[in-house]
This record gives C-alpha cells, sequence and structure tokens, in this order.
C-alpha cells in the first residue's frame, strides 16, 4: 500500500474533497459525502487519502473542527457554544478529541492567556495554532 | 535609495492552455510572452499594473528532471503545492463573478476576514491556491 506514487488526476479528486471538508467542517459531513466529491468508494477514498495527506479524511475533519473551536474559545465563546459552533454533536466526544489534539481541556485552554496568538496577524495565527496531526 | 521589488513569480500548472483560459480569461491579465522549449513552454502573463510582477506559467518538467516534474506535478494535483498567489484588485465582484462562470473551483466566496480584508478563495484549474484581495 502506498508504494506506487499516486496518479495526479486521482490526486485532484482528493484535493476537492479536502477543499469540501475545508468549506464545510461545521457541517455534519461524514465520509460518503467526501468520497462521493471524491468520485470513490468510501473505503478506498479513506485509503487514498491517508496516502495522501498523512491522516485519514475524518482525523482531517476533527484537526480543523479543533483548530476553529480554538479560534472561538480564544475569542471568549464558551465551551459548549464553540463545540456546537465547529459542528460536533457530542461535548463530551469533542472535548476528549480537542484534548488529546492540543494536550488541554477547552476549558482550560479558554481560561489561560494567549499572548503570543493575539500579537501576530491573525490570517497567521490560524496557520500556527493549527493542531499538530502527525506527531 | 536602492530600489528592489519582484520581477516575476512562476506558477507551475499541468495544462498551459487551461491556466491561460483561468488567468487570462477569467481573471483578466494579459499575455506578454508565451516561448516553447524543448517540449516544455513559459508563458507570461502581465497585469495593468506596469510595476507588478508577471506570472510566469509552465509545466511541472519545465527546467527540472521528470521525477521532479512528477512529484512537483503530485503536489501542486493534491492542493498541497507552493503558494497562496495573491492577487489585487479594485473590483472583486466582477473579477469573482467571471472566475466563476468560467468554472473555477470556489473555495470562499466574497467575504470580510477578521483581519480586515475583503477577499475570496480559489483554485485555479492544476490545483494552485489563489486568493484575490479587494484593493483598500
Amino acid at each position: 500500500m502506498g508504494s506506487a506514487p499516486q496518479d495526479p488526476r486521482e490526486l485532484a479528486h482528493l484535493r476537492r474533497a479536502r477543499d469540501l471538508i475545508d468549506r464545510d467542517f461545521a457541517e455534519p459531513l461524514d465520509v460518503p459525502t467526501m468520497a462521493a466529491r471524491a468520485l470513490m468508494s468510501p473505503a478506498h477514498f479513506s485509503r487514498e487519502f491517508k496516502t495522501a495527506y498523512g491522516e485519514t479524511p475524518y482525523a482531517y475533519l476533527m484537526a480543523r473542527r479543533v483548530e476553529r473551536a480554538m479560534a472561538l474559545l480564544r475569542e471568549g465563546w464558551s465551551v459548549t457554544d464553540a463545540c456546537t459552533s465547529v459542528g460536533a454533536t457530542s461535548l463530551g466526544s469533542f472535548s476528549s478529541m480537542f484534548t488529546r489534539l492540543t494536550g488541554e481541556t477547552p476549558s482550560a485552554y479558554r481560561a489561560r492567556p494567549h499572548d503570543a496568538v493575539e500579537a501576530m496577524p491573525e490570517c497567521l495565527a490560524r496557520l500556527l495554532t493549527r493542531p499538530a496531526r502527525f506527531g | 535609495m536602492t530600489t528592489i521589488s519582484l520581477l516575476y513569480c512562476p506558477i507551475t500548472v499541468d495544462d498551459v492552455d487551461a491556466a491561460i483560459a483561468f488567468y487570462r480569461d477569467a481573471l483578466g491579465l494579459e499575455l506578454t510572452n508565451d516561448v516553447a522549449s524543448d517540449g516544455h513552454r513559459w508563458v507570461t502573463l502581465g497585469s495593468s499594473d506596469p510595476n507588478a510582477p508577471a506570472l510566469v506559467l509552465s509545466d511541472p518538467g519545465a527546467g527540472r528532471s521528470p521525477e521532479d516534474g512528477d512529484a512537483l506535478h503530485r503536489l501542486v494535483a493534491k492542493g498541497s503545492g507552493p503558494g497562496p498567489y495573491v492577487f489585487f484588485t479594485d473590483d472583486l465582484d466582477a473579477v469573482f463573478e467571471r472566475a466563476r462562470d468560467a468554472g473555477a473551483e470556489v473555495l470562499q466566496e466574497p467575504m470580510s476576514q477578521p483581519w480586515g480584508t475583503r477577499d475570496v478563495a480559489l483554485r485555479d484549474p492544476a490545483g494552485n491556491l489563489v486568493r484575490i484581495n479587494q484593493a483598500r
């Protein structure tokens, strides 16, 4: 698996699915919907997406939601509102996911100062606070 | 005082003609040069501002080994290539509508960002990320 280089046409289909996640991450997106954008079966799509981007489509979606929730929490949103706003349906499982990706709970993240992030331009902050997902 | 600024901005595209349709016909840049050599092609596009950098479109294998060209081709196709390429225009809505009507993949419709810029995000036909800002 992953030995032969992926075909550029197939990669372009994967890109469209990834763009869909970037755009609609707050919607109730599921893997079959993403796979349909890539014109692939869900199983094939998940495998090819991971080969191309280093993580499963589901992990990529969750990271986008956590990243957005971090920004909302920095602005002072409540944990519940931030969670709902990024499309998460269960506060408990989203909090666990948030903690796993960032190393702190949403409430702890919300409560602490964010001086470094607030000092940088917001377009940079958005990139630099993106949770690391390859560790 | 010494001045220095960017003159050319190279953009790798898999299909140069499709890219011309996007950058010239949809975005409104002007084609100023089209050079072919050894099976590769370099197309220069300028803007209405003679002091602005010109784009140079070329295929992935232009100026590099076939292996490096293939690797770059895959990076651009999957949306992980160089960029974003950021433009600015005095009429964002008009440029956006032309690009959308020409079939460009729209990542973000015109919106005001929290940092004050009003912009759109598109893919060029090769997969490069293009952002266009409303000039202020």
